[in-house]
């Protein structure tokens, strides 16, 4: 149920962001989704790729420093209330949300809501007592690349 | 001591018999020489000459070994204003090699060598190498930079006399040289610890793992470096990893070097007498004492070398060796006199900047020191390379490992201190010596 999303880091410098996204462009690798954390000095760059034991390497061996951290997706309706509805489930349970990002498709009705929460097992429990929708990685790269 | 005494053809180096003489038998081989050098250098180098007639003294005045601290001293800036010959005691067909050291500021300095100090410096280096636990039969990696730089010649001749296998890698090329030294089945290096600690990095990140390779030994010199930095490279490397001393204005490496008990460095002294000083008084201070190693070269004759001050802050320890060498050991380096910078009126080691990132991170990061002047006010940042050890994937614990880092420095320092955190290889790694301090002030 959890996935595996890299972390790397970076310097709030121009040009930074690039080094590591040249590194996967050359090596074929693909970004399904990428979110970028940032202070006025440095910055978080969080990023999920099909392949992430082969990312991680790629993104090594360009001398990033990488941080593989478990996130949970799950998939909500692209309406008014949507995230909403499910914040209100993960309140009640009393987990943590460390940070969390959003993205869309074209084609859907629906968004993926990803969290990096400080009690995972527990948060997907009861999301999915709730009938919430937590994406397997497969039905996660089904959907964006549908 | 069987260890010691035996290469793996049961010989043991004739040069390295030296460092086990009598104590009487070493001082009397040491005034004899002092006597030779200091007449030589009184003859053939006029600024020693004319130093030495102002002071009414002449070589008849050596008497004892004890007599050298009535001598002038001979201090780097002497070498700069004497450029390129003017310390040469040899006429030119005499020389065989000259060397330059890197001068950080206009000119760099010159030093000479005949067939004779050529020999005696790859004497030294045998005995180096052999207090390092290496014989023939060892296949040493040479990563020093060959060239005008004293350690790649250096470290490379003392390696053929001893008869092990050398390969000149010479510096630079990193990914190179951990493919020689894990095809090669390379026993023992010869580079700046920060070169081997950038090796390391490198080898993790292409998947080499140093630690199962045959490399047992590190000989590494040419800057100061910790005993943190020692435990880093020993654990993440699985060899041993020994200190060398040694500069160009003396001979190169070679000067003195650890044993197997890594406790203080053997100095050489049947061929560089060594004396502490005080920095500030110049006066000699008693061997235990902290204070600035002065070298007096004994057998040197393109360039004798009088009361050479060498900046670095050391202590003589007398007390034998569990090794059973019977020549000094002097302290490891941790400091120059002169590597000390003052933000805001207030004295600064780049060692003491290390202390306090390594108690902090538990491992010695890379680091350098940025001193900048903002409306005439001394800035120091100190810059910190994120490991993956430390890296978070939360802001939080990004922050709070910046703020900790902050305050261990200003606690140290006594200064406020910025801390940024920097990515991996974003610091110059110098293939030579490592660069700590930028100072971009205006004075």
């Amino acid at each position: 149920m959890k996935l595996n999303q890299l972390s790397v880091f970076l310097e709030n410098k121009p040009g930074r962001l690039s080094h590591p996204c040249k590194a996967l462009a050359e090596a074929g690798i693909n970004l399904l989704t990428l979110s970028l954390a940032d202070t006025q000095q440095f910055g978080i760059l969080r990023l999920i790729v099909r392949d992430w034991e082969k990312a991680r390497d790629v993104l090594t061996q360009a001398g990033c420093v990488v941080r593989v951290t478990e996130v949970v997706a799950i998939e909500v309706a692209d309406r008014p209330g949507g995230l909403e509805e499910v914040l209100k489930v993960i309140e009640a349970e009393g987990v943590n949300i460390e940070y969390m990002y959003a993205f869309t498709f074209r084609s859907h009705d629906r968004a993926v809501l990803v969290f990096r929460f400080d009690a995972p097992d527990a948060a997907i429990k009861t999301l999915q007592a709730k009938g919430v929708n937590v994406l397997q990685d497969v039905e996660l790269y089904k959907l964006v690349e549908q | 001591m069987a260890e010691l005494w035996n290469d793996q053809v049961g010989e043991f180096p004739a040069a390295s018999v030296q460092d086990f003489l009598p104590v009487e038998k070493l001082r009397q081989i040491q005034l004899r020489r002092l006597q030779a050098a200091v007449a030589r250098a009184y003859e053939q180098q006029e600024l020693i000459h004319n130093r030495m007639e102002e002071r009414r003294l002449n070589p008849g005045c050596v008497r004892s070994v004890e007599d050298v601290s009535r001598l002038p001293f001979t201090v780097k800036a002497d070498l700069r204003d004497t450029y390129p010959f003017g310390m040469f005691a040899s006429p030119i067909h005499e020389v065989v090699r000259l060397h330059a050291s890197s001068g950080t500021t206009g000119k760099p300095i010159v030093v000479a060598y005949t067939k004779e100090d050529i020999e005696v410096w790859s004497s030294v280096m045998v005995r180096t190498l052999v207090a390092c636990g290496l014989h023939r039969g060892d296949i040493i990696q040479n990563s020093y930079g060959y060239g005008l730089f004293t350690g790649g010649l250096g470290a490379h001749y003392g390696a053929e006399a001893l008869g092990a296998t050398v390969i000149p890698t010479s510096g630079g090329n990193t990914d190179r040289q951990i493919m020689v030294m894990k095809d090669f089945c390379v026993t023992a290096i010869c580079c700046t610890p920060s070169y081997f600690l950038h090796l390391l990095d490198r080898a993790a990140e292409l998947g080499v793992d140093v630690k199962a390779l045959p490399l047992r030994a590190g000989v590494f010199g040419a800057e100061p470096w910790t005993e943190a930095m020692r435990q880093r490279i020993e654990a993440e490397g699985n060899i041993k990893a020994y200190d060398i001393y040694g500069l160009s204005e003396i001979i190169g490496p070679g000067v003195a070097s650890e044993c197997e008990a890594q406790n203080g460095l053997h100095i050489f002294e049947d061929h560089f007498y060594p004396e502490i000083i005080d920095p500030e008084t110049g006066q000699p201070v008693p061997d235990g004492q902290e204070g600035e190693l002065v070298l007096t070269t004994l057998s040197k004759y393109a360039m004798p070398m009088i009361r050479y001050r060498t900046r670095d802050i050391t202590r003589l320890i007398a007390e034998p060796c569990r090794c059973g060498r019977t020549v000094r050991r002097m302290a490891r380096v941790g400091r120059r006199s002169d590597d000390m910078f003052i933000v805001r009126g207030v004295n600064v080691f780049p060692s003491q900047v290390e202390a306090a990132l390594l108690a902090v991170e538990q491992t010695l990061p890379h680091y350098q020191i940025v001193l900048t002047r903002e409306k005439d006010l001394d800035q120091m940042e100190v810059q910190v390379e994120v490991t993956a050890e430390v890296f978070s994937d939360e802001i939080r614990a990004l922050e709070s490992l910046r703020t900790k880092l902050a305050q261990a420095l200003d606690s140290a320092l006594g200064v406020r201190v910025k801390v940024s955190l920097v990515e991996p290889h974003t610091i110059a790694r110098s293939e030579g010596k490592a660069r700590r301090v930028i100072d971009k002030r205006q004075m």
